[in-house]
């Protein structure tokens, strides 16, 4: 028999380890498209974790959200771009001390982080969800639009300004550009635009060619 | 041992094979009837000479793709040219796994199916974006962007339709979503009275989704060729036509589940045969929504660019925003019963 448990561990490395290849290759790849696409990957694999840990609504929200538009806007920028690839590697000795500090201050503080954690020791509750009898997605709906409302209105706000400020941040008004108003022209009339004259019909001046003379070219 | 291999290995995929073969036949079907539609409506034959009635046409331009090159263009990007057209027909394939043919006949009868259906519905784009800039071509790159950005604007309407429908059902089963459109009231009861404003909205985003015309601007033969798979030849550019009907019938499917009723029928119980709901009803909606996408095809026009654009962002998103609201009061207020207690 094949142990469920040990399939869904098997499952986890595997996903897992998919994961973090992919996000290797976000860094090191040199075609900025091929970084996109490991980023990609990176994101779906990460939502196969979420899966398992049966968080479905995250996960799918991660694809639908990530996957599905963030990342498509990405690539639509990044295909754009026109990039010389050799140019792409002339800092990275320079710039590699730098980083490094970075990636070990940043290593610092999540060992930190993960030891305080461990101190308190705090010991995970059982799955709400579970106790409450509903799939994770009725009861995250549940609890965000019940408990956490506010917060959530408020989250929903603040996202809101952030696309108004966009917009205003990069609309130019520019002078002599002619836009349609589609609201005008679909009221527009035939008769507003075009005139039909009532001709008589003219007989054909031209002399007929004789019978029996036409020859096929 | 042999016991499970057999439940969870080799059933399901037997199921899997008895949606997907149908479909590709229908898929070879579907082609056959619009070329015989477009053919009506603009006073043709159609295709008429192999098989009665032309029918076995599909099937010998498909032995026909099959049989031909696939040519790789210069400088193109070898693996993801190869990987494009699978990009784009896995996505369109997985989406069936949720959709429901009868009460209780589906494959995977899981709480979250319209998450999931737009998860692999958001998906099928990477294919088409990916061919564009895999095949190293201009025509192919510009419809790629423009597919791009469309799908992203439609995506978005499309996905405030299905919010509205999950107000009143209540759940993301597609099973439930159909039994809350059942009920004493019968053709009264579907989501597509209360909700038509974004039934119709639904529809048109579904067709702007599968790149079909009037918003057909990705391929736009007239201006950029055939688009994203210009490059694309032999059994590559058969996957992308699989996809793209296989994606079409399943906006068609979606329409009739979440706004129609799904299988029920529109008579009243007490008319025998007719009032009985099965699996035919559905696929009699289905046909019809099906005939709507060559309907537009024949009659409509390619919309231009910034006007896809300016429906999308500016009539279709405020429309489907507002009416959130309004199916929230309609359930708040109980305007709306829905289910058989209704």
């Amino acid at each position: 028999m094949i142990d469920p448990q040990m399939f869904q561990l098997v499952c986890f490395y595997a996903f897992a380890a998919v994961t973090v290849v992919a996000a290797l290759g976000v860094v090191t790849l040199r075609n900025t498209v091929h970084a996109v696409l490991a980023l990609v990957l990176t994101f779906f694999s990460t939502a196969c974790i979420w899966l398992l840990a049966e968080a479905e609504f995250l996960a799918i929200a991660l694809i639908v959200v990530y996957v599905g538009a963030v990342m498509v806007l990405f690539l639509f920028v990044v295909m754009m771009l026109d990039i010389n690839q050799e140019h792409l590697r002339e800092g990275f000795i320079k710039f590699l001390p730098v980083g490094i500090i970075v990636a070990l201050i940043m290593l610092g503080e999540m060992l930190g982080l993960i030891g305080v954690r461990a101190m308190h020791q705090q010991v995970m509750g059982a799955n709400p969800a579970t106790v409450a009898g509903m799939s994770n997605t009725e009861w995250l709906g549940q609890a965000l639009y019940t408990q956490f409302l506010l917060p959530f209105e408020i989250a929903a706000l603040i996202l809101t300004v952030g696309v108004v400020a966009a917009v205003v941040l990069t609309l130019r008004h520019r002078t002599g550009v002619r836009h349609q108003k589609a609201s005008q022209q679909v009221l527009v009339n035939a008769r507003d635009r075009i005139r039909v004259v009532k001709m008589a019909a003219v007989a054909p001046a031209a002399p007929q060619p004789a019978p029996g003379k036409e020859t096929t070219p | 041992m042999g016991e499970q291999i057999l439940n969870q290995v080799v059933w399901p995929v037997i199921y899997i094979l008895c949606i997907v073969l149908p479909l590709v036949i229908g898929v070879a079907l579907y082609v056959w009837w619009e070329r015989k539609v477009l053919g009506w409506m603009h006073v043709r034959m159609g295709p008429n000479k192999i098989g009665p009635f032309g029918l076995l046409q599909a099937f010998a331009d498909v032995v026909k793709l099959l049989l031909k090159e696939v040519i790789l263009p210069t400088n193109a990007s070898k693996a993801l040219y190869y990987m494009a057209p699978l990009i784009a027909l896995v996505p369109a394939l997985a989406a069936w796994a949720v959709v429901p043919f009868n009460d209780g006949l589906v494959l995977a009868n899981v709480n979250a199916g319209v998450l999931y259906l737009l998860a692999m519905t958001s998906l099928g784009v990477y294919g088409i974006i990916l061919a564009g800039w895999a095949s190293n071509s201009r025509y192919a790159l510009l419809g790629a962007m423009r597919s791009a950005a469309q799908v992203i604007s439609y995506e978005l309407a499309m996905g405030l339709c299905l919010v509205s429908v999950l107000v009143l059902a209540g759940s993301l089963n597609l099973t439930d979503i159909v039994h809350a459109q059942a009920g004493s009231k019968g053709i009264f009861g579907w989501f597509m009275w209360p909700l038509l404003p974004v039934f119709i909205i639904y529809f048109i985003s579904g067709v702007a989704e599968t790149n079909r015309a009037p918003f057909d601007v990705a391929e736009g033969e007239s201006e950029i060729v055939a688009g994203f798979h210009v490059e694309y030849s032999g059994s590559a550019f058969a996957l992308f036509f699989l996809a793209e009907y296989a994606n079409m019938i399943l906006v068609s499917f979606l329409a009739s589940i979440l706004f129609m009723g799904g299988w029920l029928s529109p008579f009243p119980a007490s008319w025998g045969l007719l009032g009985h709901d099965g699996f035919l009803w559905l696929f009699a909606k289905v046909f019809l929504f099906a005939f709507m996408f060559l309907w537009f095809r024949a009659s409509f026009p390619r919309y231009r660019y910034d006007q896809i654009m300016r429906l999308g962002w500016k009539v279709f998103i405020p429309i489907t925003i507002a009416w959130v609201l309004v199916a929230g009061c309609m359930k708040y207020f109980g305007w709306v019963t829905v289910g058989t207690g209704g």
